[in-house]
């Protein structure tokens, strides 16, 4: 058994929050019309005439202008209340004898097919109905055939429910303020156990976790976890926001708690014998989480070079977020001095032959140099040096370089 | 007969472990490779050739698809120098601990428990030796019991050795001698776009196995 109502178009909330006060099954016909899975109803409401007045009634209360259909199938309650005033109980068995005054319009057709019915004078559902289906096949095709079953009204059609937009959210509103980690990570494993369980229902993940505090200063704190791939482990969300509030912690005691999943799909990985050695994923998170808590946010990560030919230019990037080309094979390799540190260089016939900075002293017993590069001068920020490779007494080698007249040891071959 | 039968039944047997190349066909020659689920201990002054051998390793690893980790205590690593080398830097998670060594164990110890990376290098070769060597044995220990049982190779450089009983394999590299270019006007070696560059043609280093013994010595050459 389904039910039809149909309102002006401009209620399409109102008619919308109406129907899934009924049923939870409920469809969007057309802007002006909803149809909802009626059985069960009886149960609560009795006959079907009671239903549907209950259905008129709520809609008053509403202050909506609705007609109300409660028929056998669904597209014979559509038409009944998108062509009736009022409330329509269509009696299973007679839905022809009752939709047969109703015009072809409500058909929901092709004007083209519309105009053909028109000029063989056929305008209304009884009109359809008394044509025989051989010959309506023949003329009009499966569209005839189905348009001659709805004004029979013996439509088959399912209804289709809508679905609403999947919304994880829990919130939780603390007794007195907390003002210590671990009684909140206490309330948020609470939060996080129903977040997992609404998630598993759904047969989904999540790639992000949202925190917002409310504070006793009437402020907000908001931290937002993101995961490179979807995960369903409580203990590791639990650990996570508990490494992200230890490093981020909320300014003020804490009155209220909301905790946001966005739901994904779950990861499915096929595992092999001859796959890569790689970190797990939800593992590899926990352990980013704790380092990037021991080092600093910017020190974990993985290097990219920045297109540019200024020495030592690079960036710090996610890991797992870089993609970089592969070079050619060379072995010649420096480690840098960051900050490169100032350096006192004595020069004799323009070549160096004394250096001293912090932690690197000698005579060059051996130079090359200089190398003369610049750069960025179309931009705020340009520089130019000449570079020079030496060997100092203590065996080592270095690289210094001299920028507007200072020098600086930037780093050593090894 | 009795005794031949009985020693025959409980024969002592060592287990090698799995190796990995570690890109210096010398050096591979010598040490036979990388041992996985092993500490090795690779030492040495400045410009003694360690780095080379790091990236060397970490090119290899990285080229055959596995994840590694460089925890680097004096924040010296080169991204220009190591792509150049050949490491493929997207496969590479680098922890900069800003010469704190303390951190620089806590983050090795992290990264050995967590798992899954084919090569954990822990950088301490800028670590001022005095300050290396206050390293607890309990570490080293922490360590080396952490990587066991595991296919992860941890590498650890320095200046001097210290990982004394913990290290399966312990290498020591100088440098024999640095190639300069000739006198006259200072040239530029041919490069590719993007490369480091340098005015030095390349350095000759010597590595030097001290344990497992019998000592044995192999010679590379980087240069451009």
């Amino acid at each position: 058994m389904f039910a039809a109502i149909h309102a002006t178009p401009g209620d399409w909330e109102k008619l919308l929050r109406l129907a899934q006060e009924f049923s939870p099954l409920v469809e969007r016909t057309a802007a002006d019309t909803v149809a909802l899975d009626a059985d069960g109803l009886e149960r609560i409401h009795g006959l079907p005439q009671q239903i549907a007045a209950a259905l008129a009634r709520r809609a008053g209360e509403r202050g909506l202008q609705a007609s109300v259909a409660i028929a056998a199938n669904l597209d014979t309650a559509v038409h009944a209340a998108r062509g009736f005033a009022g409330v329509s109980v269509i009696p299973y068995g007679d839905e022809a004898k009752y939709l047969g005054s109703l015009p072809l319009t409500l058909l929901g057709t092709t004007p083209e097919m519309l105009e053909t019915l028109e000029r063989w004078g056929i305008r209304r559902f009884r009109d359809l109905a008394a044509l025989p289906e051989l010959g309506l096949a023949e003329r009009l095709g499966p569209e005839g055939l189905r348009l001659h079953k709805l004004a029979h009204g013996a439509g088959d059609r399912p209804l289709v429910p809508m679905r609403e937009p999947l919304h994880f959210e829990e919130e939780a509103e603390l007794e007195y303020p907390v003002e210590l980690l671990e009684p909140l990570l206490f309330v948020l494993a609470g939060l996080l156990s129903g977040l997992r369980a609404r998630l598993v229902s759904h047969g989904l993940a999540t790639n992000e976790l949202r925190l917002r505090l409310k504070l006793e200063n009437r402020g907000e704190h908001i931290r937002t976890l993101h995961f490179p791939v979807p995960m369903l482990d409580t203990k590791a969300f639990l650990k996570l926001l508990d490494l992200d509030l230890g490093a981020h912690p909320p300014p003020s005691p804490v009155v209220k708690v909301w905790l946001e999943a966005e739901p994904a799909k779950p990861r499915a990985a096929q595992t092999g014998l001859f796959i890569p050695l790689a970190p797990e994923p939800e593992k590899l998170e926990l352990t980013l989480a704790r380092l990037r808590g021991l080092v600093g946010e910017g020190n974990v990560g993985s290097p990219e070079l920045l297109d540019t030919h200024r020495p030592g230019a690079f960036a710090m990037r996610g890991f797992g977020d870089t993609e970089t080309r592969r070079r050619g094979d060379t072995a010649m390799v420096m480690r840098a001095i960051r900050p490169a540190r100032a350096a006192r260089v004595q020069m004799a016939s323009g070549q160096p032959v004394h250096v001293q900075a912090e932690g690197v002293r000698g005579h060059v017993t051996a130079a090359a140099g200089p190398w003369r590069t610049s750069g960025d001068w179309w931009t705020a920020d340009p520089w130019a040096r000449d570079e020079w490779d030496v060997a100092l007494s203590d065996g080592a080698l270095y690289r210094i370089c001299c920028a507007q007249g200072r020098w600086f040891v930037e780093g050593s071959y090894d | 007969m009795g005794a031949v039968a009985l020693g025959r039944d409980f024969e002592f047997r060592v287990d090698r472990p799995e190796v990995c190349p570690t890109g210096l066909a010398e050096v591979d020659a010598m040490a036979g490779g990388l041992p996985q689920g092993c500490l090795t201990e690779v030492y040495g002054p400045a410009s003694s050739g360690r780095t080379s051998l790091m990236l060397a390793a970490m090119a290899q690893s990285t080229g055959r698809e596995n994840v590694c980790a460089l925890v680097d205590a004096s924040d010296a690593f080169d991204p220009a120098s190591a792509a150049a080398a050949g490491v493929r830097l997207e496969r590479l998670l680098w922890v900069r601990c800003g010469g704190n060594a303390e951190h620089a164990l806590k983050a090795a110890d992290l990264l050995v428990q967590g798992g899954g990376f084919g090569l954990v290098v822990m950088d301490l070769a800028d670590t001022p030796a005095v300050t290396a060597r206050r390293i607890s044995m309990t570490s080293w220990f922490r360590l080396r019991r952490a990587v066991e049982h595991t296919s992860t190779v941890l590498l650890v450089m320095e200046q001097q050795p210290n990982a004394k009983t913990c290290a399966s394999l312990t290498m020591e590299m100088r440098c024999e001698r640095a190639a300069w270019p000739g006198t006259g006007r200072p040239e530029r070696p041919p490069q590719a776009e993007g490369l480091p560059h340098s005015l030095l043609r390349g350095i000759r280093v010597r590595v030097e196995r001290r344990k497992p013994v019998p000592a044995m010595a192999a010679c590379f050459e980087s240069r451009w």
